[in-house]
């Protein structure tokens, strides 16, 4: 260990290997979490400056978990989304088709849908009847995958609503602050402060009842409008606080100066440096709308029949779970595993934009 | 003789990031003796702060790599065990950091705060070690200090939370203090009576002190010699009369060349080192500075050896290749001044 | 702290009453709703649905409903639409059901997230933290009513180990209790561990970096005291808020999804059938009991807030 850089002759610039240089490790690693501030480090780099997104998306390259569960994702997405394409070309059987008498062709036995005393087949692992049948002779492979489009659609649009309309309320409301700013910040405490599965439950069941304007009571756009709404102040909110703190700043009020109109900054300032907060809400906002929808749905409040989503085939398996658990298990899977892809990437992404979040260990 | 308290010979310490290796201190000698302050000058990114806080062992963690030495009087500093050095900690070497309101927990009391660092070493009851930290802090020039001592942080001005800060520090009576910028985050003002409180201090207790700074002003002031540090290496180190007035590196006649002087016309315009510093994970081979440095030649691609080039004083060293003679004219910029330069003198 | 505890009482009042006339004017508002022809059933004919009218005020104007449902609701005999049941006397019966599935499980969801959290930050990058956090994260990714189902079918059914469903009161047999709550409480935990860890692990990783840690360390404290003392302290403040809340609308019925699927006959049943009926006494009931805890704690939230940071003062 007593190496002294300034006599060695030869390459005094080669990398440190580790036989060289010792490393101490002092038990828990939590007190040394981090390097010391990295300054000018990463400045002289003698490249061209790279920007945060480019920098963001770099890291997030690296990630490779995340971008495997991404993948895992869009796999999920297609598939449900390609739920008419499986109906009519493999199992060749509707959502909603009954078939309680009919058979079914299993590597060569000819096998009752619906047995004789009510039992419906199990997993054939065929092209037909997948997943086996439910009590009605549908094929669950079906309904799942009709299912899952309804879920991903639902949670889908109901973070875009999220997504525009919390952006829009935190921006207006932390730039324009005064009676706006206290009309919409009410708002936002009065759904805030409720549990999002009790209001969406009492909203759900109040407009699966008569609808609301033109807009029939069974009809998917209502939960999605629910979800969308409940959550518009987590998002709201945080944004709001992120304007008020932006505003502050010097470029804001050259902005002003100069006579750039309210509107004007808050689209062109502004929001582009809000832009990274709301990048990371985006997968939160997602996951918990795919989530809340499976709780309403579940409990009767979001998805009304015809329509089936993962939480109505859930609730819908629950009484058989003591002698067929795959019925409510097998769109629970998929449910947690299209909620964990989301989560798993969030994570990623968040990471990616704000390094400090995590330390990052290099073997 | 002044007892010798720190030697440092070859400190290298690197810090292993997903963009690489980042070398922060690359062979850094120096050494420090009893009574006498040391000045580590350089900008952010030179190592100087790395330094210290791995004096301490603040700086290990699952990404750090250490080479080199850094002997405490007769023990190792670099290798020691996590309870050696919490026991070296406070008691023989003690820091006070930049940024007083951070850097004390804003949730306890400070008298609290300088207790809990008293009986952390020495069984004595919490009264005695109140009444000594009320001394402390009268020691340090905080009035009122019985009253104050259950104060919050928050509840201080900014000199008074450094005084506290120090107060802390030579609780314990350490041999070596080592202040990393304290006066930075203060006004002008009270970094004076700061930096007198602490030369003071260490005279009374006859404690070695590195001072490490950015401030070539306060190093004139406090410094009884200076350590210059570029990217992670010593470029020049010597007396405080040495390196102001026979400064034997071209960083050095940059840094002196910015300053401004009370003494003197002031120039047209202010002036800076051109350049970046460079990366510490892709760093330039041979001197780093010569990617800066007007004077570089062919021979400065190799690494220049810390060594003495000025014949009167064996102790001056420097990282240069060039002559003695070659460097005094060339750091001659305009009426005696001191700076940077343009490069070879026209013959 | 006289002031706190009176200005407190004073906007907790004002809050009681602002929801519960939130809550009651939302049920005026369903577009294409007649309570009272919901009540008598869609098949009744016109007198029957008068009566029922008139036997719940519904022919009443609103202000007056409201008076008057106010004035039940706090001398105790309000009664539900659907069932003709006293819904104080319901909910009186049914608290004890929903604090025993709440209290327990709060208590192993803190411990036990506590204790992950700090693990999972000590040894951050290191495999024990990234189990700790794969657990985490996929906690938080399973519906409580998934897990429910999942739960019931392997330890009631497939393997017989607790009972599927019911409860049982602790006064007759506390074995028992324990016993059909041990699911339930596990259904309800494990979300709000992944949760809560998550949070901590973050919150720790965040002060470890500050400065005053670092001058701790440089003090020659020992990393157990510096941890203890410094680091979680800070660390804890924010999850005392989001506990305190969380907790709160358990206790109100929040937990409803779990009583339904273990049949516990708890608050958060009666109001999931009274939601599912539209029934308003239950839910407005609901709305107030559930406000009354979020008041209280908020407040102790608050104290303990002030207690451990000294830079927060309290104000009403």
């Amino acid at each position: 260990m007593a190496f002294d850089p300034v006599s060695r002759s030869g390459d005094p610039d080669a990398a440190p290997d580790g036989a060289t240089l010792t490393h101490l490790d002092s038990g828990d690693s939590l007190l040394h979490a981090e390097p010391p501030p990295l300054d000018a480090w990463s400045e002289g780099r003698h490249a061209p400056a790279v920007g945060p997104w480019r920098l963001a998306g770099r890291r997030l390259r690296r990630n490779k978990v995340a971008l495997a569960f991404l993948g895992l994702f869009i796999v999920l997405v297609a598939m449900c989304l390609l739920a008419p394409v499986y109906a009519n070309r493999v199992a060749q059987i509707g959502p909603n088709t009954n078939n309680v008498t009919g058979t079914v062709n299993v590597r060569g036995h000819s096998e009752n849908v619906v047995s004789l005393d009510g039992v419906p087949i199990g997993p054939t692992w065929t092209r037909h009847y997948f997943f086996g049948a439910d009590t009605n002779g549908r094929d669950l492979a079906v309904r799942l995958l009709y299912g899952g489009r309804t879920s991903l659609l639902i949670g889908g649009v109901a973070t875009l609503i999220i997504i525009i309309f919390g952006t829009l309320v935190g921006l207006v409301s932390g730039y324009l602050r005064g009676p706006v700013d206290g009309v919409l910040r009410w708002l936002m405490e009065l759904v805030w402060s409720f549990p999002p599965v009790i209001l969406g439950v009492v909203v759900g069941t109040a407009l699966a009842f008569g609808g609301i304007g033109p807009i029939k009571g069974n009809s998917i756009w209502i939960p999605t409008i629910i979800i969308g709404g409940i959550y518009v102040p987590y998002l709201g909110k945080p944004i709001r606080g992120e304007v008020l703190r932006l505003r502050e700043h010097d470029f804001v009020d050259a902005a002003r100066v100069v006579g750039i109109p309210p509107w004007r900054i808050m689209m062109s300032e502004i929001l582009p440096n809000a832009a990274s907060t709301i990048t990371v809400f985006v997968p939160i906002m997602l996951a918990n709308a795919i989530l809340l929808e499976s709780y309403l749905s579940f409990l009767g409040a979001g998805v009304q029949a015809p329509n089936a989503s993962w939480g109505t085939l859930i609730s819908d398996g629950l009484p058989y779970i003591s002698t067929t658990p795959s019925f409510s298990l097998i769109p629970g899977a998929m449910l947690v595993l299209t909620v964990l892809s989301i989560n798993i990437v969030g994570d990623g992404v968040r990471d990616a934009l704000d390094p400090r979040a995590q330390v990052r260990i290099k073997t | 003789m002044a007892e010798r308290l720190l030697d440092v010979d070859g400190l290298q310490v690197s810090f292993v990031t997903e963009d690489g290796v980042v070398r922060a201190v690359d062979g850094v000698s120096f050494t420090l003796d009893r009574g006498e302050v040391v000045a580590i000058v350089g900008e952010s990114g030179s190592g100087k702060s790395v330094t210290a806080m791995t004096l301490m062992g603040l700086t290990r963690g699952p990404n750090s790599r250490f080479g080199g030495s850094a002997r405490l009087r007769d023990r190792e500093l670099v290798t020691a065990t996590e309870d050696e050095l919490q026991r070296i900690r406070g008691e023989e070497i003690a820091m006070i950091f930049q940024d007083p309101i951070s850097s004390l927990s804003p949730v306890h009391r400070i008298g609290d705060q300088i207790v809990e660092q008293i009986r952390a070493h020495e069984k004595i009851s919490k009264a005695a070690a109140l009444d000594r930290t009320v001394q402390l802090m009268e020691r340090v020039g905080i009035p009122r200090a019985a009253e104050r001592a259950r104060a919050y942080p928050h509840e201080f001005s900014g000199g008074m939370r450094q005084r506290a800060m120090i107060a802390m520090a030579l609780s314990l009576s350490p041999s070596v203090l080592i202040a990393d910028e304290p006066t930075t985050a203060l006004d002008v003002t009270i970094q004076a009576q700061i930096l007198e409180e602490i030369r003071q201090l260490s005279r009374e207790s006859d404690s070695g002190v590195i001072f490490v700074t950015h401030d070539l002003g306060v190093v004139a002031d406090i410094a009884d010699r200076v350590v210059v540090m570029y990217s992670g290496r010593v470029v020049e180190q010597g007396t405080l009369n040495e390196i102001f007035y026979d400064p034997q590196h071209p960083y050095t006649w940059g840094l002196l060349g910015s300053v401004t002087r009370m003494d003197r016309e002031p120039p047209h315009r202010l002036p800076a080192i051109p350049g970046q510093p460079p990366s510490l994970v892709n760093a330039p081979t041979g001197c780093h500075f010569r990617p800066r440095c007007p004077h570089a030649f062919d021979k400065c691609g190799e690494v220049p050896p810390l060594e003495s080039h000025v014949s009167e004083s064996e102790d001056h060293l420097d990282r240069c290749w060039l002559d003695v003679s070659e460097k005094r004219q060339r750091r001659e910029v305009e009426d005696g001044r001191i700076g940077l330069g343009q490069g070879p003198v026209a013959a | 702290m006289g002031r706190f505890i009176v200005r407190r009482s004073l906007s907790a009042i004002a809050l009681l009453l602002a929801t519960s006339f939130l809550v009651f004017s939302f049920f005026e508002l369903i577009p294409n709703y007649n309570p009272a022809r919901a009540i008598a059933g869609r098949s009744a004919n016109q007198t029957t649905v008068n009566q029922v009218a008139k036997k719940f005020d519904l022919d009443k104007p609103f202000y007056v409903q409201y008076a008057n449902t106010m004035k039940l609701i706090f001398t105790g005999q309000v009664i539900d639409y659907q069932n003709d049941l006293n819904v104080v006397d319901q909910f009186r019966q049914r608290f004890p059901v929903t604090f025993s599935l709440v209290v327990p499980a709060a208590i192993i969801w803190l411990v036990v997230a506590l204790l992950l959290g700090s693990i999972s930050a000590l040894r951050v990058g290191r495999l024990t933290d990234r189990a700790v956090m794969v657990g985490a994260i996929i906690g938080v990714s399973v519906p409580i009513f998934l897990l429910a189902a999942l739960l019931l079918y392997l330890f009631a059914y497939k393997w017989a180990v607790f009972p599927n469903t019911g409860y049982t009161h602790f006064g007759d047999s506390p074995t028992q209790w324990a016993y059909h709550l041990i699911l339930p409480w596990i259904s309800i935990a494990v979300l709000s561990i992944g949760f809560y860890s998550r949070v901590l692990r973050s919150n720790l990783l965040d002060t470890v970096n500050q400065d005053y840690v670092r001058t701790a360390r440089a003090k020659g404290l020992s990393q157990r005291k510096v941890f203890r003392t410094y680091v979680l302290r800070n660390s804890l403040m924010p999850i005392v808020t989001l506990f305190g809340l969380d907790f709160a609308l358990l206790l109100g019925g929040a937990a409803l999804v779990t009583e339904t699927v273990f049949n516990l006959p708890g608050i958060g049943q009666y109001e999931a059938s009274a939601i599912g009926n539209l029934d308003v006494p239950p839910i407005l009931v609901g709305a107030i009991f559930t406000a009354f805890f979020v008041v209280v704690f908020g407040a102790i939230v608050d104290v303990l807030y002030a207690m451990l940071d000294p830079r927060v003062r309290l104000t009403g």
